[in-house]
């Protein structure tokens, strides 16, 4: 057991450092010059003004170094919590990400965990009823297949422009300041909705599907032949096989909880919804080195502790995997 | 006569029309009686034997009666059906292996099974761990996981079971198949012990392989294209078989220790025909080697000797003409 967890934690620790070694490097990459970029907001004629004004920002950001130093610089930023500051906002990365994770996360959690929920049971109920599989597979596969960005179009199209029951975008009216009072809450659900509900038909649709598919499969394995033919009753075959087929799922929700944190970047763009998704889309349009790597070592950190969750919960629900920890294979 | 099988029919539906894998069979088993029923794949041996506990989607109940224990067993009925499983019936599965589920401890599982058959699992624990014992298995078996232990112990654990409630008949289909020699004969021994010990009433064994039912089995029933060949007990099917379908089975069998040049190794030439539209007449006619005119017609399924019944014109005609007088013909009802 110790063994195990002392092999998972240093998979764990070398993937990320590898990942975070990635995601310094991927802006870096990038052509062009955010110093550029941001110096283009402003209109300066004279050239020895630009230059000047240049070598002044690129010391002030620190690109002004090699780029093993900036490497070194970046690391030593990450230890001490430090992403250095958004060229896009002219604000620090930590600062800038902080306002926009509320977002996501009401965004997100409840439609993949809604999702999750409701797909699951649906899924399993139509494995074993055939009107209503002829329903909800085709039903499903359409929201599944269809692009987010399409569905979110014709949701923000329908429902927002054309019956004009929900604001299209934006993540609470520009008039009422972000607080905690009735006003901003109330208009903060109304823009809510829509991301909401685009991003949990797509997901509902494929958890059904594999819901459906997986219950089939476990219906039609030996246990359950084997306990029908011996006469339990179809409520304990039932509870067996789902509970067994929810197991591959579980890491699946586990996955999508993972890359919450770097929020639905189709969706969000869509409706402009202020949330870590948008802000990629804003990073990466700006070449914004240090929010992009801040962001992305969210999603990194995020992803390592659901998978480091999903680990642990699954030795407590699948038995089987408590064999690989004492080093036999099945 | 603890089982009566009275001319049953088991019918496939397909696409092609109804396979007919099991047609027209009639025989009984008596209580402590072990039968062995053996014949090709594709004969109706498993079909019949899962067919008296569990009619799977495909599998319709076309004709005839099982009575067990002297009460009809609605075999075709899949709600009256259920009562019987494991109390009357019961079935240790080809797959016996993979037949728990792998995330139950076997204890919790069985709990589980019985508690959804109506059966309190504490009253029976006792007797549970009792036949743990008897089989082999450790006493922590009901505490462990079906992946923890190996195949051969999962299919004991299996066979404990599926036997638990003291069914009146029954099943084991394809058990040894899968095993080792040594693992068979342990297994082979443990359906004996299960029947001395009255733990089951009557059984049958369902395999291909003759020689360990040679070993176990009171009686043996050979199943040729969904009939019945021929039933007699183990010794006399062994050593003095009188269906040629029968004989070309045991002569296919390899003997230990004799080489493949000095004895080749001979099978069955042919194949047994598709029962979606069966021949007229004897189904082995076509790769019979003393087939002649009369096999057109069916054989009727007769007790040529006592306790020796056989579906063939030919040994009809051989017992007549060294008895010299008629043998009674359909004295095996």
């Amino acid at each position: 057991m110790r063994r195990y967890f002392f092999k998972k934690i240093v998979t764990y620790i070398v993937t990320f450092f590898v990942a975070t070694t990635i995601d310094w490097a991927i802006p870096h990459l990038m052509p062009g010059n955010p110093v550029e970029i941001y110096l283009g907001r402003f209109n300066i004629s004279s050239n020895t003004q630009y230059l000047a004004l240049q070598k002044t920002i690129s010391e002030a950001f620190g690109v002004n170094v090699p780029l093993w130093r900036q490497y070194l610089d970046f690391w030593n930023g990450v230890l001490h919590w430090n992403f250095g500051v958004s060229f896009y906002a002219t604000a620090p990365v930590t600062h800038v990400i902080a306002q926009a994770v509320p977002y996501t996360l009401a965004l997100l959690i409840p439609a993949i965990v809604l999702s999750y929920v409701l797909g699951n049971r649906i899924g399993a109920m139509a494995a074993r009823r055939k009107v209503l599989d002829n329903v909800v597979l085709p039903i499903g596969y359409l929201f599944q297949a269809a692009p987010f960005a399409w569905l979110a179009l014709a949701l923000s199209y329908f429902l927002a422009v054309r019956l004009r029951w929900f604001p299209p975008s934006l993540g609470s009216d520009p008039g009422i300041g972000v607080g905690w009072n009735w006003a901003f809450i109330w208009s903060a659900i109304r823009h809510w909705f829509l991301p909401f509900l685009s991003v949990f038909l797509v997901s509902f649709g494929g958890w059904a599907i594999g819901m459906r598919n997986l219950v089939i499969y476990e219906l039609e394995t030996d246990y359950a032949r084997y306990l029908r033919s011996l006469g339990a009753s179809q409520r304990l075959v039932r509870r067996y096989a789902y509970r067994n087929a929810v197991l591959p799922q579980l890491s699946g929700l586990a996955l999508a909880l993972g890359v919450v944190v770097g929020g639905n970047i189709v969706t969000e763009v869509v409706f402009q919804y202020p949330g870590l998704g948008h802000l990629i889309f804003l990073a990466i349009s700006d070449e914004d080195f240090f929010l992009l790597q801040g962001i992305f070592l969210f999603i990194i950190i995020g992803v390592l502790v659901a998978n480091f969750i999903i680990d642990i919960a699954y030795v407590l629900i699948d038995p089987r995997t408590r064999l690989s920890m004492t080093g036999a294979t099945a | 006569m603890s089982v009566k099988i009275d001319n049953l029919q088991i019918y496939y539906t397909t696409l092609r029309g109804e396979v007919k894998a099991v047609d027209g069979v009639t025989f009984s088993i008596g209580d402590g009686e072990i039968m062995g029923l053996a014949g090709e794949s594709g004969c109706g041996k498993s079909t019949l034997g899962n067919g008296l506990i569990y009619l799977e989607g495909r599998m319709r109940h076309a004709g005839g009666h099982v009575t067990l224990d002297g009460k009809e067993l609605p075999i075709g009925d899949a709600k009256a059906m259920e009562q019987h499983r494991l109390r009357s019936v019961s079935i240790i599965p080809q797959y016996a292996m993979s037949a728990l589920n792998p995330t139950r401890k076997i204890g919790r599982m069985t709990a589980d099974l019985l508690k959804s058959r109506g059966v309190d699992y504490k009253s029976v624990l006792e007797e549970f761990r009792r036949r743990v014992a008897l089989v082999g298995l450790p006493a922590d078996v009901l505490e462990r996981y079906p992946f923890e232990l190996s195949g051969g112990m999962r299919q004991r654990a299996t066979m404990v079971i599926s036997t638990l409630l003291n069914p009146s008949l029954l099943i084991g289909d394809e058990v040894t198949s899968a095993l080792d020699v040594s693992t068979q004969r342990a297994v082979g021994e443990m359906f004996m012990e299960f029947r001395d010990r009255g733990y089951v009433k009557s059984t049958i064994v369902i395999t291909h392989d003759l020689s360990i039912l040679a070993q176990i089995a009171d009686t043996i029933l050979i199943m040729y294209a969904g009939k019945l060949a021929e039933k007699a007990d183990a010794q006399t099917i062994v050593n003095n078989p009188l269906h040629p379908y029968t004989q070309q089975l045991l002569a296919s069998l390899p003997e230990v220790g004799l080489r493949y040049d000095e004895a080749p190794l001979v099978g069955i030439p042919g194949r047994p025909p598709s029962l979606l539209d069966p021949p007229k007449g004897c189904r082995f006619r076509d790769r019979c080697p003393v087939a002649f005119e009369q096999c057109t017609a069916e054989p009727p399924f007769v007790e040529l000797h006592p306790g020796h019944q056989v579906a063939c014109w030919k040994a009809i005609q051989d017992a007549q003409s060294f008895n010299e007088e008629p043998a009674a013909q359909g004295a095996g009802r």
